[in-house]
């Protein structure tokens, strides 16, 4: 931390950077068009296992630009203590909002497709005489008593 | 690479006593009031942003099926091909550039170089409009050839196996005599006349021309699944893409162009020497500098959530 960078060596890890932030967009688009199935016929990771590898990485190279452009083009790396953990402690917070927000929506979801489900059940005359009281779950054919 | 530092013209930190660094006389942070304020604002503005991704982040979560990037995002300027990701990492690769030179203006500002300041703010305004003029074409797009809305989706994705029908409800059969078919999780786009569905497009890269894709008719009948046998009409997608789309871009897009005013205006104030003159080693152009990476860095996010993921 002590030592000063020359000119010289700040002109070029600006060069190194851009030719990092480069690389890893080209590579996290290459994997996203292999992942997505339009490189090569028959092959993609947009199910199960795969598709999770997949979104990791992604996420993973996100993060590692976003560190690098923080640190090395924002300089962070070289300010004071204090002020890069006032900068960045505060921006963990997000990572629960993320947890919470990402399962409430999923709770959403499948609170839309209780809904949609029961909006579609039919009450249908039971076998045998009286259609009061009962109801058939639809494609079960079970006869349920209702109160 | 940690252990080295920029050239500060005004760096102070490794002269100062740690534990006295809140005894007074020294600003603690070793920054000045300017700078460490940019950087809170871009804290407050990072928690902005981050609100609007963790809300499109739960309302995808809930939603059943979500339009494929790879489909939505497929066109090119003055080509009619089906080119997925193509443009919108040109775009990504245009903002990198914008950052870089935006490092090496701050660093000619650090040297008191008022030319290479001025010429190098200049490529960074240059970057951004261009950047801007990309999101135009893009959400022109969106907006006239294909219809998309803050309230209105036509991008959806079939629930499950089925085939397209013709308008009197029999098959529709490909030259060979198959049904056409469709798949669980295929990406198509409503297309509009006179503001109603008409048909449903599709990528075949069997098809040449018009983006290679393929029209039918609106009416589908489900082999597989919940609805295997009904014949349904090929419905919207989620409505909320559309407005999280244009508000978050939206957003991102208005921070790129105050940028670009900023960029512009310290620039030529730069030009007529006034920071020359305080001899702060254009501290104001670290400042812009702070800004317009930020920019690139919410770009990373909005790059990752609406294009790759």
């Amino acid at each position: 931390m002590a030592e000063h960078q020359t000119y010289e060596e700040a002109k070029a890890l600006v060069f190194r950077g851009l030719m990092l932030l480069g690389a890893i967009t080209i590579v996290e688009v290459v994997v996203a068009l292999l992942a997505k199935g339009h490189l090569i016929h028959g092959v993609n990771f947009s199910h199960g296992f795969g598709h999770y590898v997949y979104m990791l990485l992604m996420i993973g190279f996100s993060i590692y630009k976003a560190y690098f452009i923080i640190f090395f083009f924002m300089h962070m790396a070289y300010e004071v203590r204090g002020l890069v953990m006032s900068v960045l402690l505060p921006v963990l917070l997000l990572v629960w909002a993320i947890i919470a927000f990402f399962s409430e929506g999923s709770y959403w979801g499948r609170s839309r497709e209780n809904i949609r489900q029961r909006n579609e059940e039919t009450v249908k005359p039971a076998p045998g005489g009286s259609t009061q009281g009962y109801y058939i779950i639809p494609g079960t054919e079970k006869q349920v008593k209702l109160g | 690479m940690a252990e080295t530092s920029v050239d500060h013209a005004h760096d102070t930190h490794e002269h100062v006593d740690e534990s006295q660094r809140w005894e007074g006389a020294v600003s603690p942070f070793s920054a000045s009031y300017g700078k460490i304020m940019m950087w809170y604002f871009l804290v407050s503005d990072a928690f902005t942003f981050a609100g609007f991704l963790i809300a499109y982040g739960a309302l995808r979560f809930s939603m059943p099926t979500w339009p494929e990037p790879d489909f939505v995002f497929a066109s090119f300027p003055f080509v009619d091909a089906h080119w997925p990701l193509i443009f919108v990492t040109f775009m990504t690769f245009v903002l990198i550039f914008s950052s870089v030179t935006m490092v090496r203006a701050v660093q000619e500002g650090h040297r008191e170089n008022q030319r290479g300041v001025v010429f190098w703010m200049f490529l960074t305004v240059l970057g951004g409009a261009t950047f801007l003029g990309s999101q135009a074409y893009e959400w022109t797009t969106l907006i006239v050839k294909e219809n998309v809305t803050v309230t209105q989706n036509p991008f959806g994705r079939h629930i499950a196996d089925g085939v397209y029908l013709n308008a009197d409800k029999k098959k529709k059969k490909n030259a060979d005599g198959t049904p056409k078919t469709f798949f669980k999780d295929q990406s198509y786009l409503i297309h509009m006349h006179d503001g109603k569905p008409s048909g449903v497009v599709y990528h075949d890269p069997a098809q040449r021309g018009e983006g290679m894709t393929a029209h039918e008719n609106l009416k589908i009948k489900y082999t597989t699944g919940a609805y295997a046998g009904q014949v349904k009409e090929a419905a919207f997608g989620p409505k909320a893409f559309g407005a999280l789309f244009f508000f978050i871009t939206g957003f991102h897009g208005f921070h790129v162009f105050s940028g670009v005013l900023f960029l512009a205006i310290i620039m030529v104030n730069a030009g007529s020497g006034l920071y020359a003159a305080r001899k702060n080693g254009y501290e104001m152009v670290e400042k812009i500098g702070l800004y317009w990476h930020f920019v690139d860095l919410v770009w990373v996010f909005v790059f990752l959530v609406f294009y790759l993921l």
